[in-house]
């Protein structure tokens, strides 16, 4: 059956069988990835998938009952039987007075966002090797001490979103994503191994970095590992550069969602309108940001998306919220509802970003620090989002008279992000999108760093 | 007739014959090896929270994959649709990858299906549990945990269940099924002192088992009183030290250190690649004598237990460190061939849609003669770890980092304060070097380990019995 037919059948199939509302999500999916080591090809993956999700409410005594079900079998016995298992299977559940769909306010005329180009489509499976190859290549031949390699690897996939629901909305858009990766390693002459990678995502293959320049950097990281030692425990001043500063303000992402606050399990419950961090501090959440790796026209309830001003000079403007969330706090939805085929609806962010601010460059800051620590990769789940508690493994360089002097590893960071927030004293102006998070290299003034003693 | 087979003849239409032939497809090129993988799983969960389930989740996941092989190479295809059509046109593309001559396969499976192992029976798929049972189950749960202390003010408590059926059929000739039930208590608590400050206690357990096993008190309430205890002790919980300390480990889930300092690192893909710290020190020392590490694959209704591994291969118990001495690599079929090594059963996938990895089932350290008063009291100044968040290892250098959710002081012999947010750093090939003293109460987690290597998770399990480890390093806040 086409996905239209068999989302249309669960939506009517749930409402006959008693539901008071439902929506339906069937989310398709062709994806081809080539891995290829030592510039052999390691493996080809090719696949198509199509799942659809179902969503109902009953009518209970004090409010609507919930169910959520999926099925990869979309056959019409299949989806028949689904939509009377889902109406079944909330009425087992309790009544809840903020459950629901959103009564308006659904998305109208969709934005162009870029998110596919469709000549890419047509791009085939070769291409991927080519690009694995090269970008391995490039790495090998950047320093003989590039001695092995977990590989490269170059890959599309193409999804096709339908979202409708009972309230009326109904609309679609597909998207694209294309990478490519590599993972070196580069070895010194007592044999002891480092790795690193890099990796380019984008919405169209011409956005793509040149696989060699992924190598490239990818090797250059690896090799500058080489040699890496321990530091002295103590506190120093702690530079991020842009992949670690977008982990960092991951950990965050996870702090601001609805379900979170309204839990009470975030440190940033109950906290709108304070200063959560330095005055310099702005994050903005936007789902509309042409070609942006996570735009989308509407959320996983059909709400619009759109530009949110999540932190403003250090003050929390706004949480992430779905309908639900934001019902349990008073509040409107953001627009930041998710919705996977095979997954209950949640919170996230769309594009989120740090704003660049007036530090200058990464070395620019390195410079303006003296001594200290950079940290260029992180390691581990030490981070407690109740309390913000936050220890992780890192490695990095340490900082002498502005410039890196060697390579550190087996060490750990130690903060609380609350206050390592309102600890930052400097951020770069360089943006850098390696996924739907990003923030420029950034300074915290004073960490606990565990090594040697 | 085994279950999963009847199941994929009768629903989708994959007999003998279908199997026979699709092989035979992949086959048409020279490959040295070729395998349908077919699945079908549901799982559903509810999930309780603010002292109700606000909803109930039911899944259903079924697919197909075929895989080709030539050398180092692999090629894969899948798809959720689970025809003779699109088994064929799935082993065209896998075969595809292979660029040598063509010479016609022709396949022919045999055996009834069934696993050599039977290691978790069960009379009622924990599926089949009513959910109205499991709704009984999660209320029972909230009212015991508010009720045991005031300062308890959010329970989130949920029961996931899952039944995996699975078929594999090879170009050797291997056609085995399997149905793979797991289940998963968890109970996760916000304790909030008089002072506003909170703090999360979380406990979990599940296997593959029966969900009998949980419904009774017997079974919840030891996990529900061990979530409230966690959550109370973190809020006494002070800042942890920062620094390098000798460490004492408590049994069982801190065996996740096993885990990640020397369990990836002896996955053969990485050995085979020369990618791994361990590389080429099979018969080298790298553990203090007395130390000998396993994975073993045939635990009873263990969470990281499997009759056969997903590429058919029945599972193993691997020595992987004997008295201190490299012994071996856990593999798949794959790296097992090109090693010149036998498979050891640990050839695992998340599901149909990727590729089989070597990977851990349940890894554990045996039992040493030390009582574990007397370790807690061999340490004048440390630390005593006991319960721990997740972990995660670079196998390239070795370095891994793992994460306690409970931890103590150790001052002079005696445990004291409890800290906060200790993560403990080392590097692999050494740690276990520095185990000085091993107990004698050798404990398995409770069920809720998974495990993620290059995008994919599958259920593992871990043990340790308490052990010594001097001067590992600390992260904490405190210098």
């Amino acid at each position: 059956m086409s996905a239209e037919n068999a989302l249309e059948q669960a939506l009517q199939g749930a409402l006959r069988g008693g539901a008071h509302s439902a929506d339906s999500v069937c989310i398709e999916s062709d994806s081809s990835e080539v891995r290829v080591r030592g510039e052999e090809i390691e493996h080809v993956k090719q696949a198509r998938e199509r799942t659809l999700g179902l969503r109902v409410f009953v009518e209970g005594a004090t409010g609507l009952q919930q169910a959520i079900t999926s099925t990869s079998d979309l056959s019409e016995k299949a989806i028949e039987r689904l939509a009377e298992d889902s109406v079944a299977l909330a009425r087992e559940t309790a009544p809840d007075p903020d459950a629901g769909l959103p009564q308006d306010g659904f998305a109208g005329e969709l934005p162009e966002l870029d998110l596919l180009v469709a000549k890419d489509r047509e791009a085939g499976i070769e291409r991927h090797v080519e690009a694995a190859r090269e970008a391995e290549a490039a790495a090998r031949q950047v320093d003989e001490r590039i001695v092995n390699s977990e590989g490269a690897d170059a890959g599309s996939s193409f999804r096709r979103v339908h979202y409708a629901n009972s309230a009326g909305f109904d609309g679609r858009y597909e998207s694209a994503s294309h990478s490519i990766s590599c993972s070196p390693i580069a070895a010194d002459a007592q044999g002891a191994m480092q790795t690193d990678y890099w990796y380019t995502v984008a919405r169209s293959l011409a956005a793509l970095d040149a696989p060699a320049a992924v190598g490239k950097r990818a090797a250059e990281r690896a090799l500058a590992q080489l040699g890496a030692r321990r530091i002295a425990t103590g506190e120093y001043p702690v530079v991020f550069d842009s992949p670690t500063a977008r982990s960092l303000l991951g950990s965050l992402v996870g702090c601001l969602s609805g379900y979170a606050v309204y839990r009470k399990s975030s440190f940033l419950a109950g906290r709108l309108g304070e200063t959560i961090a330095a005055s310099g501090i702005t994050v903005i959440d936007d789902g509309r940001l042409p070609a942006g790796l996570g735009s989308r026209p509407f959320d996983g309830e059909g709400q619009p998306t759109r530009r949110n001003v999540i932190v403003e000079g250090g003050c929390l403007r706004s949480y992430l919220l779905d309908t639900y969330s934001a019902r349990k706090l008073g509040m409107a939805s953001t627009g930041n509802a998710t919705r996977g085929a095979g997954s209950a609806p949640g919170v996230g962010s769309t594009n989120l970003w740090l704003e660049p601010g007036a530090a200058g460059s990464l070395d620019d800051i390195l410079a303006d620090t003296g001594k200290g620590l950079l940290v260029t990769g992180m390691f581990g789940q030490g981070f407690n989002p109740v309390t913000g508690d936050f220890s992780r493994g890192a490695k990095g360089f340490w900082i002498e008279d502005g410039k890196p002097a060697y390579p550190v590893e087996e060490i750990t960071i130690a903060g609380n992000l609350g206050d390592m927030l309102c600890d930052v004293n400097a951020i770069g102006n360089e943006l850098l999108w390696l996924g739907n998070v990003a923030a420029p290299p950034l300074r915290i003034a004073r960490m606990t760093i565990a090594g040697d003693g | 007739m085994s279950q999963p087979v009847a199941l994929f003849r009768d629903h989708f239409g994959i007999d003998e014959r279908a199997i026979d032939r699709t092989l035979g497809t992949a086959l048409e090129r020279s490959v040295d090896h070729a395998d349908l993988f077919f699945e079908y799983t549901s799982q559903d969960s509810v999930v309780l929270e603010e002292g109700i389930v606000k909803s109930g989740d039911r899944h259903l996941i079924q697919g197909a994959g075929v895989r080709v092989q030539t050398g180092e190479r692999q090629g894969y295809a899948h798809s959720d649709e689970i025809t003779v059509e699109s088994l064929e046109l799935a082993a065209g593309t896998a075969r595809a990858i292979s660029e040598r001559g063509s010479e016609g396969g022709s396949v022919a499976i045999a055996g009834s299906g069934a696993p050599q192992h039977d290691l978790y029976p069960v009379a009622m798929s924990p599926t089949d549990v009513p959910v109205a049972r499991k709704v009984a189950l999660l209320g029972e749960i909230d009212a015991y945990a508010r009720a045991r202390d005031p300062r308890i003010k959010q329970v989130m408590a949920s029961v996931v269940c899952q039944l995996r059926n699975v078929m594999i059929a090879a170009s050797d000739g291997t056609w085995v099924a399997d149905v793979q039930p797991l289940v998963r208590l968890n109970v996760q608590v916000i304790a909030e002192d008089e002072g506003g400050r909170r703090e999360i206690g979380y406990q979990g357990a599940g296997g593959r088992t029966e969900l009998d096993a949980y419904l009774s008190p017997e079974g919840w309430k030891p996990i529900a009183d061990e979530a409230v205890r966690l959550a109370l002790v973190n809020l006494d919980a002070v800042p942890c030290p920062a620094g390098t300390l000798d460490i004492v480990l408590g049994p069982g889930w801190p065996g996740i250190l096993l885990h990640e300092a020397v369990g990836h690192g002896l996955e053969g893909d990485f050995n085979r690649k020369g990618t791994s710290a361990f590389a080429g020190r099979i018969g080298e020392r790298v553990a203090s004598p007395g130390v000998t590490v396993v994975d073993d694959g045939t635990l009873p209704g263990r969470r990281g237990s499997l009759n056969v591994d997903d590429e058919g291969t029945p599972t193993s118990r691997t020595v992987l460190i004997e008295d201190g001495i490299l012994q071996g690599y856990l593999h798949d079929r794959m790296n097992a061939r090109l090693m010149g090594h036998a498979p050891t059963g640990n050839g695992r996938r998340e599901s149909y849609a990727h590729l089989p990895m070597p990977r851990m089932t349940n890894t554990f350290m045996l039992a040493g003669e030390d009582d574990p008063e007397d370790i807690v009291r061999s340490v004048k100044n440390g630390l005593y770890a006991v319960t721990f968040g997740g972990g995660q290892v670079d196998i390239t250098n070795g370095r891994f980092v793992f994460s306690a959710s409970e931890a103590y002081k150790i001052e002079d012999g005696r445990i004291t304060q409890p800290v906060k947010g200790a993560t403990l750093i080392g590097n692999g090939p050494e740690v276990l070097t520095q185990v000085s003293r091993i107990g004698h109460d050798l404990e398995l987690d409770r069920g809720v380990g998974t495990c993620g290597k290059d995008g994919q998770g599958v259920p593992v399990g871990v043990g340790l019995p308490t052990i010594r480890v001097d001067q590992l390093t600390v992260g904490g806040t405190e210098g």
